[in-house]
Order: structure tokens, then C-alpha cells, then sequence
């Protein structure tokens, strides 16, 4: 490469550099400091093991996370395929109400699980009428499971009918011509063709799961998911320290979980999903 | 070869007729044809000619409309799905799992079967070995060039020793030298193992060299079903005759033991009747003579060379140019006069 090359290059990566470096890098790089930064220094890492209510909150976030990850899934990719392979009238219509959630933000969603499982939800009336107990449900981890999905199933179900339709209709009727039965089908011909965009929208989901916000917040729920608690400690609190460690943690594991998924799925699966 | 031809599986279609899109599209038109244990039956014509309905209806992907029924043998294989089938099918995307190497690719019949590990491992061997794979065993199917992977989807059909061998145009993917080796492949395997086989292709040099009969179809109906020769020498329609190698046409009238025509005239020993005919002949049975002598007189209107052979294009005999192929050593020039005669025993007369 020679200077003048050198030279363009430089000035065509720059204006990512700056970005990069004003809202990436130093951000990071600050809020790791802050961490760091309390009486004990960087041993206030250790308190998210340590103190019960950031462990607690970890584990919970972790656990809801994982489960919404692995139903929306097995939902997703059942009505992914059967989208995908079947022609019926209201297809179109169907596939883009499915799709709809990725419209609105975490607020909205908890807004709608609280109609739905509320105290004057839907449920609660109809099964007040029917049973007279009002199940309630919108404010308990179910609640957040509810929201969780209905945002996570739109992200798999595009991945997998993308996958689906690039998935050759003589692979499934090869095996089948050597004597598989359905089940095989799926398990030997169709779940490994769908893998890389399964991994991709898992991990998507599981990220977003992680991360997500204005359900949980709008929820008020009982359970105090990750980013709740560094609400908590950072607004009411006043635990910056504390705030800014649960954060690096929140960062460090949903970017471990997207970094597994591209190295499973190929470089570019999860920039596809 | 016809010492191994009776232990294959007969397959018989009744009145199998195949209609899509509910009620809008018929594929196929009541279809009979009986294919006698051993035998090659190659469905040929143009894409949409309903052969791949007809090998689908034979493989159980497709069923038939009511009132169709297929037999393997004296089984009524008819309501069976291809997965209780036991046929064997290679197909024109060759099919292979990409999540399996070339080795569990050809194992998979077998594992899906149910048998002891090691009849696999032996089976399987004896297949590389028969197929000159030993090389590839381990491959994963994208390092294979097209020709390896369809010889892998033909091992892994066989090796499952399945009642009928169904191959879905499997040559039509590859380039024409890879093309002509495997087909020199396929039909060895077919005559050493003498299964009973329905190729599909669209290709009358394929369909020639492999079909001990050939099934022509067109438009979702047979046209002629035939040995290659009775195909090639007796074509009974217009079609038929198009379609398998080239053919020239030249209107005329019949009348005695011949035929006038634009450029003279074509004898017609068999002649019986007067009035109107069509007569057809192919570009290697005509000869060509002094033209003060010749019973048809034409110009040159393009020649191309071919070293074995020369093509000729030749003009003046009515509104289509005649083909002519000479393996004389005489050069043609464009324009020049020509003077030639058809063989009168390979000319085919379709009366008008």
C-alpha cells in the first residue's frame, strides 16, 4: 500500500473511529472505571456474586431469558415452517401481524400483557366470571414471560421461514426415499439446515431478553430483572458503583452470547437475523 | 445382460392420470404402461411433458387421481408413501445431506433401517469399493465436484437394495464430457445389478443410450413407447420424430411408387394411397449424386465442416431447408448446385 493509499483509508475509516471511540469506547471504557472506582475498587465486581439481591436478580434474568429463548424457539420454528411451506388465503395478512411486535417498544408490550393478565385484564374478567377467582398473572414473572415472547417469536419466525425457503424439497424427499419417517425428517434433514438461523434468532432473542427495559419497568413487577436493578441503583439508590458493575456484567454476557452464536452460525448469520 | 434381467420388481401404472391446483392443471392424462422386472424405461420429452409426474406417481410422492393404481409386482403400492416404498431415488439436485459426510450420506438408508453397525460398515465398504470412492469416504459433500456427488446419491440409493431404482434427470446438472462418463457409469451399474429402473431426462442421447425402452410423452400424454431403434426408425408422429434426433420435412404430393416434391421427386415402394403426404427422412440416409441423375435438385445454402462428417445446409426444396450429413471428402461451397436421393427404406410417409 502506498502513502496515497494509506491516506484514503484513513479518512474513509475516520468518521467510524469517531463514532466508535465517542459512543462506544470511552463510555465503556468510563463505566468500567466507575465500577471500579468505589471504596473497594474492583473488587466490587465480586458483590454481584456476593450480595444476594444483585445474585438473585442475575439468576432470574439469566433463567427467564434462557426459557423465552428456547419456547420461542420451538413456537417459532413450528409456525416458521408451516408459514412457510403452506399457501391459504390471509397468509399475508397473518405473516405481517406476526411481525407487527417489532413495531412497538417495551412499554407498549407491557401495556398489553397488563390488558391481557392485569388485575382488569382480560383473563382476570373472564375467569372471575367463569370461576369467580380472578387469575391475575401480568405482574409476576408469567407476565414477563408473556411480553418477553410476544417480542421474541416475530425475530425467529422471519429467520427460520427465510431459512425454510432456501431448504431443497428433494433432501426431505431423499431421506424419505430411503425409509425415514417424519420425525427423521426433521430431526436428520430440517433442524440441521435451520441450525445457523436458529442460533443467529436464539441468540437474538436471548440478547434482547437480557437487555429489555420498558416491559419489565411498565410491568412493575415483583421480580427485579438485571436492567431494573441498575435502575433502582442508579435513580433511587444513588448506587452508581453498583450500577455501573451490574451493567459491565449485563454487556460482558449478552455480548458473550451473540460472540458464541456468530462463531457457531458463520460470520454473517447473526448480522442476518 | 439378459441373464440378470428377471430378478427385478415389475411395475405396473393403471389408469394413473395426476391433476393440479384443484381440478385447473392436469399434468397427466390416464396413463397404462407396464415396465417387466429388470428393464430401463426412460420417460423422455420436453419439461412440462408430465414424465417427472409419472416417476413421482412411481416413487409415491404424488398420488394419483381416484381410479389410478400402481402396482410393484403383485403389491398394491398405490396408498404406500415413498418411505415404505423401498425404492431407491437419485435426483437432478443430487439430494446429499450437506450436514453429513460422504461415508454417513450412503450409510443413511441403512441406519434409518435399523440394521447392526457392522452389516453397515460392510455394506457401505463394499459400495465405496464398487464405486471407486475410497478416496472421498470422509469428505463432507461441499468438497465434491458435481459428477463425485452425484456417484455418492446414486451409492446411497443402491446400497439399500431397494425394489426399483428411480433417477430424476441425475445428469442434467453436470457438464457434457462429466455427462457421457457417467452415463457410461449408470448403465453399467444398471445391467450388472439388474434392477428394475425409471430414468427420466429430457435428453434423447441419454434416452437412447440407457432406455431399453424409451417412453416419449408430450403434454401430460404418451406419444410412442418403444425400443430406442423402433423410437429413432419408426417414429409414428410428427412430435416423436422432432424431438429424437433431427429430421427432415418436405411436402409433396403421392402418386404411384412415388412422391413429388418442390425438388423432384422421393421414391415410395410402399405407396397405396394418393393425395397429399408429409415425408420425412433423417439428414444421414440421404445420398448424394451427379445432379444430371438425381432425383432431387437443391442449392448448397451453408456447409460447416465436422472433420468425421459435413453438415449441409441445403435450400430450394419448398419453405424449410433440408439438413444433409456426407462423410464424403468433398468440399461444398455456398451456392453451389446438388444433386442427391433418400434412401427409400428409411423414408417415413405421414399422410395429410
Amino acid at each position: 500500500m502506498n502513502r496515497h493509499e494509506y491516506r484514503n483509508l484513513v479518512i474513509l475509516v475516520l468518521p467510524t473511529a469517531i463514532v466508535c471511540i465517542a459512543f462506544f469506547i470511552l463510555p465503556m471504557a468510563k463505566l468500567v472505571m466507575i465500577g471500579g472506582s468505589g471504596e473497594r475498587g474492583l473488587v466490587a465486581y465480586l458483590d454481584i456474586l456476593t450480595k444476594p439481591r444483585h445474585f438473585e436478580s442475575l439468576i432470574a434474568t439469566l433463567l427467564l431469558s434462557i426459557l423465552v429463548t428456547v419456547t420461542a424457539l420451538a413456537v417459532a420454528t413450528i409456525s416458521g415452517l408451516f408459514l412457510e411451506r403452506n399457501r391459504f388465503r390471509g397468509r399475508g395478512l397473518l405473516i405481517s401481524m406476526l411481525t407487527f411486535p417489532l413495531a412497538f417498544p417495551g412499554v407498549v408490550i407491557g401495556f398489553m400483557v397488563i390488558m391481557l393478565g392485569g388485575r382488569q385484564g382480560l383473563v382476570s374478567e373472564i375467569s372471575k366470571a367463569v370461576t369467580g377467582d380472578k387469575i391475575v398473572f401480568a405482574y409476576s414473572i408469567v407476565g414477563l414471560f408473556v411480553g418477553y415472547m410476544y417480542f421474541s417469536i416475530p425475530r425467529v419466525i422471519l429467520t427460520i421461514m427465510a431459512a425454510a425457503e432456501k431448504l431443497d424439497p428433494a433432501l426431505e424427499e431423499a431421506a424419505r426415499s430411503l425409509g425415514a419417517p417424519q420425525w427423521r425428517v426433521v430431526l436428520d434433514v430440517i433442524l440441521p439446515a435451520l441450525k445457523p438461523g436458529l442460533i443467529a434468532s436464539g441468540a437474538i432473542c436471548f440478547a434482547t431478553s437480557m437487555g429489555a427495559f420498558g416491559t419489565a419497568f411498565t410491568l412493575a413487577t415483583n421480580i427485579d430483572v438485571l436492567p431494573m436493578t441498575i435502575y433502582t441503583e442508579f435513580t433511587l439508590n444513588a448506587n452508581i458503583v453498583g450500577a455501573a458493575t451490574l451493567s459491565i456484567v449485563l454487556g460482558i454476557i449478552t455480548w458473550t452470547a451473540l460472540y458464541i452464536a456468530r462463531s457457531l452460525s458463520g460470520s454473517n448469520a447473526v448480522a442476518a437475523g | 445382460m439378459s441373464g440378470s434381467r428377471d430378478h427385478g420388481t415389475a411395475i405396473k401404472l393403471l389408469s394413473c392420470a395426476k391433476t393440479f391446483g384443484g381440478g385447473t392443471v392436469r399434468a397427466l392424462e390416464s396413463l397404462d404402461l407396464e415396465i417387466t422386472g429388470g428393464e430401463t424405461v426412460v420417460l423422455l420429452g420436453p419439461s412440462g411433458c408430465g414424465k417427472t409426474t409419472t416417476l413421482r406417481i412411481v416413487a409415491g410422492l404424488e398420488e394419483p387421481d381416484p381410479g389410478g393404481r400402481v402396482f410393484f409386482g403383485d403389491d398394491d403400492v398405490t396408498r404406500l408413501p415413498i418411505e415404505k416404498r423401498n425404492i431407491g431415488m437419485v435426483f437432478q439436485s443430487y439430494a446429499l445431506f450437506p450436514n453429513m459426510n460422504v461415508r454417513e450420506n450412503i450409510a443413511y438408508g441403512l441406519k434409518v433401517r435399523k440394521m447392526p453397525k457392522v452389516e453397515i460398515d460392510r455394506r457401505v465398504g463394499e459400495m465405496v469399493e464398487m464405486m471407486h470412492m475410497g478416496e472421498l469416504e470422509f469428505r463432507r459433500i461441499d468438497q465434491l465436484s458435481g459428477g463425485q456427488r452425484q456417484r455418492v446419491a446414486l451409492a446411497r440409493a443402491i446400497v439399500v437394495r431397494p425394489r426399483v431404482l428411480l433417477l430424476d434427470e441425475p445428469l442434467t446438472a453436470l457438464d457434457a464430457i462429466l455427462r457421457t462418463r457417467l452415463r457410461v457409469e449408470i448403465d453399467e451399474l444398471l445391467r450388472r445389478l439388474g434392477i428394475t429402473a425409471v430414468y427420466v431426462t429430457h435428453d434423447q442421447g441419454e434416452a437412447m443410450s440407457l432406455g431399453d425402452r424409451i417412453v416419449v410423452m408430450s403434454n401430460g400424454k404418451v406419444e410412442q413407447i418403444g425400443t430406442p431403434r423402433d423410437i429413432y426408425y419408426k417414429p409414428n408422429s410428427e412430435f416423436v420424430a422432432e424431438f429424437i434426433g433431427s429430421i427432415n420435412r418436405l411436402h409433396g404430393i403421392a402418386c404411384g411408387d412415388h412422391v413429388e416434391v418442390a425438388g423432384g421427386t422421393v421414391p415410395w415402394l410402399l405407396n397405396q394411397s394418393s393425395g397429399k403426404v408429409e415425408i420425412l427422412f433423417r439428414p444421414e440416409n440421404v445420398g448424394i449424386c451427379d445432379v444430371s441423375v438425381a432425383q432431387l435438385k437443391g442449392k448448397v445454402v451453408t456447409s460447416f465442416f465436422q472433420g468425421d462428417r459435413t453438415r449441409l445446409i441445403v435450400g430450394g426444396l419448398g419453405e424449410r431447408d433440408i439438413v444433409i450429413e456426407t462423410t464424403d471428402r468433398t468440399e461444398y461451397i455456398s451456392g453451389q448446385d446438388i444433386g442427391f436421393q433418400v434412401d427409400p427404406d428409411s423414408i417415413i410417409v405421414l399422410e395429410k
